[in-house]
């Protein structure tokens, strides 16, 4: 088992014909059962056409008929990417994960507006993506650094997940799924959603919770795994040492009006029974020792 | 991006936007003639930097004649303007706003923002116009009113007279408030704002509401279809070395430590900083080179940390997804030698190629060190920066 994606998983590539769209698609293809996975590309006006092997459609919804394609992936250029999300989610795709990076906010919120009351779950943007070890990789994460084992990841960074994947390797402990939700302030799925999907899978015994300042989301999962939670998580925030009024890379990652700090952050996740530490080179460590 | 006060009024005023008359000036003689320009008694020399907290600073000041306008102006223009937002060291004024007096009546507070929870723009109000917001929202926060605006419907006739009313409005000026409240709305959606905030906004002793004050933050990432906005940015109000960066693709913010960090992504860039700190040393920028970073890029990037006459000592952090550690390897070595590089430097390479990558950083004949991990890497940086000193 895992969360959001696994080896029945039908993937379609939104911007296929771009030169990300066209690395990552090849890299995910090639990626445990990634042949099977990974069945249509949509570029409008290269329809017909195909990119190794992988047919090329017009349209989301032509993709989707055609192939039977649940999940969408986004490589399409930030301009053009809201777009991309909305026509997935009219498509009534299963899943959207949206890699794209520097998106206006103005257009997710409207994105977000337009998906109310549908069933299309949405990760990202500005996301490293969603991996199932020896399954399968949609996404832009290195795929040789994992395998699959007991600890769910989750997390809105790109390499600092890596860097958790690493460390847990480093342990010996492999990965149910790891999920990167992205930096941006307006996305789909939160911590907190995530974390559910963990708490209802049985392959996943424990969750790598990383987080960023900025925001409070970090803050409504822990107090949603205090009252819920069934297996231990831990956790690590970026930015203790991040000055306020500066936007550190992503646009959410700010601590503003006094808000959002690091510390807040880890004090509130540890008051609600998380194991965290202030050392991002421990989070291996650390989870190696709740799982004993 | 940022603009100036006098540039956002210019956005708000054909939003329908009520504000004084003012004139923005470059010296001491145009400040002079605006004065005479508008006439009246009373002028406000305002100057204008992107950092708040202006009027506390001593960077906002009231002249009652033309002499005292020529004074105020001399003395504020060239000022090196001290904000609890600029740092020790200020902002000097480049630029003066001159304005007309207003018989203020009653100060409020209206703000506009992307609200992460509701994933909408908010509108927020408070009756406690002039202050300083944030103490207002720790010691007194059932003062300040928030109304969630539908991207689709805009902010409606009910919300805005809601609002007003909330905030303590006279039932006279509750329609001008409103309009008011609108037009910012519509001003902050078409122009891809991230914030904007008025305060105060006021109401004047025959029942107008004016803004007073205008700032304007706009989202980078929207700036694409905007030329109109890219051509208010003032280069002189930002940093050099943060402008230069982003020439390259790099995402730089200069700090007050003293080891330089290079590192791909953002979240593990600000961890780096973090366990440098946690081992005793402290970091001197938050580098994040992207996902593709080529010899050129971290060339620049040392280029730039190495500008700062604070380095003490180099920490290379690269985990390796997209981005070999080869290449990467094959960057820093040629980037240690174009700058001839006298500080220590460290690197810490993990993920795809690592290896190929540490043997190039080996057989490159440089002292450079080399960290295991993350942690082994951090520590060399803050010892090497101790011998040093």
């Amino acid at each position: 088992m895992s969360i959001l994606i696994n080896k029945n998983t039908r993937v379609l590539t939104q911007g296929i014909t771009g030169k990300t769209g066209q690395f990552h698609t090849k890299a995910g293809k090639e990626y445990a059962n990634g042949p099977a996975c990974y069945v249509a590309g949509v570029t409008p006006k290269k329809g017909g056409q195909s990119f190794e092997g992988i047919p090329i459609f017009e349209t989301v919804k032509e993709a989707k008929a055609a192939t039977g394609a649940n999940v969408s992936v986004i490589y399409v250029p930030p301009p053009f990417a809201a777009a991309a999300i909305d026509e997935a989610v009219d498509a009534d795709l299963d899943l959207v994960i949206c890699i794209t990076e520097g998106i206006p906010v103005r257009d997710m919120i409207r994105t977000k507006y337009k998906m109310i009351g549908k069933r299309t779950l949405l990760i990202g943007p500005n996301c490293p993506g969603v991996i199932t070890p020896d399954e399968v990789k949609i996404g832009i994460m290195p795929g040789h650094i994992h395998k699959r084992g007991p600890v769910g990841v989750l997390s809105r960074s790109g390499t600092l997940t890596y860097e958790a994947v690493g460390q847990l390797m480093e342990a010996g402990l492999g990965q149910s799924s790891c999920v990167g939700i992205g930096g941006d302030p307006v996305n789909g799925l939160k911590h907190i959603d995530v974390m559910k999907m963990f708490n209802d899978d049985p392959a996943t015994e424990a969750v790598v919770m990383v987080g960023e300042i900025g925001g409070s989301d970090e803050e409504d999962c822990a107090r949603w795994v205090k009252a819920n939670m069934k297996k231990p998580v831990i956790g690590f925030i970026a930015g203790l040492t991040a000055p306020p009024g500066k936007r550190m890379g992503h646009a959410g990652a700010i601590i503003s009006g006094g808000k959002g700090t690091a510390e807040e952050k880890l004090r509130v996740m540890e008051e609600c029974g998380i194991k965290v530490t202030r050392n991002p080179a421990e989070m291996g460590k650390l989870m190696k020792s709740v799982l004993k | 991006m940022k603009i100036h006060e006098y540039q956002a009024k210019e956005i708000l005023r054909k939003y329908g936007v009520r504000t004084l008359r003012a004139v923005p000036c470059f010296s001491v003689d145009e400040a002079v003639k605006a004065g005479k320009t508008l006439g009246g008694k009373v002028w406000v020399v305002k100057a204008q930097i992107h950092a708040g907290g202006r009027g506390k600073g001593g960077g906002v000041k009231l002249a009652k004649s033309p002499e005292e306008l020529k004074t105020l102006a001399s003395s504020i223009l060239g000022m090196q303007l001290v904000t609890h937002q600029t740092g020790p060291e200020g902002q000097k004024v480049r630029r003066l706003l001159i304005e007309e007096g207003a018989d203020i009546k009653k100060e409020y507070y209206v703000a506009l923002v992307v609200d992460r929870v509701s994933q909408r723009a908010v509108l927020m109000a408070s009756s406690e116009g002039g202050m300083d917001i944030e103490e207002v929202a720790e010691k007194s926060p059932d003062k300040i009113h928030r109304v969630i605006i539908d991207p689709v419907a805009g902010l409606t006739d009910a919300q805005g007279d809601d609002i007003a009313r909330k905030i303590g409005m006279p039932e006279a000026a509750i329609a001008q408030a409103r309009d008011t409240f609108k037009a910012l709305y519509k001003a902050f959606d078409e122009t891809d704002a991230s914030l904007l905030e008025i305060n105060p906004l006021i109401l004047t002793g025959d029942g107008q509401v004016i803004a007073l004050d205008a700032k304007m933050n706009f989202d980078e990432n929207a700036l694409f279809r905007h030329p109109e906005i890219v051509a208010l940015r003032d280069l002189d109000e930002e940093n050099a070395s943060e402008i230069e960066a982003s020439k390259f693709g790099l995402s730089y913010i200069e700090l007050d430590g003293n080891i330089g960090c290079l590192v791909n992504g953002a979240g593990l860039a600000m961890a780096t900083m973090d366990i440098c700190k946690l081992y005793g040393g402290s970091p001197a920028n938050f580098l994040d080179v992207g996902g593709g970073a080529s010899t050129e890029k971290v060339t620049e990037a040392f280029k730039i940390m190495l500008k700062n006459p604070s380095t003490k000592a180099i920490l290379v952090n690269i985990f390796g997804g997209i981005m070999k550690c080869d290449v990467i390897a094959q960057g820093v070595v040629e980037a240690a030698r174009q700058v001839s590089l006298k500080v220590p430097l460290v690197v810490r390479l993990e993920g795809t190629n690592v290896e190929l990558g540490k043997k190039i950083l080996a057989e490159s004949g440089l002292p450079i060190l080399s960290g295991n991990n993350m942690a082994d890497a951090a520590q060399k940086a803050v010892d090497a920066v101790k011998k040093a000193a």
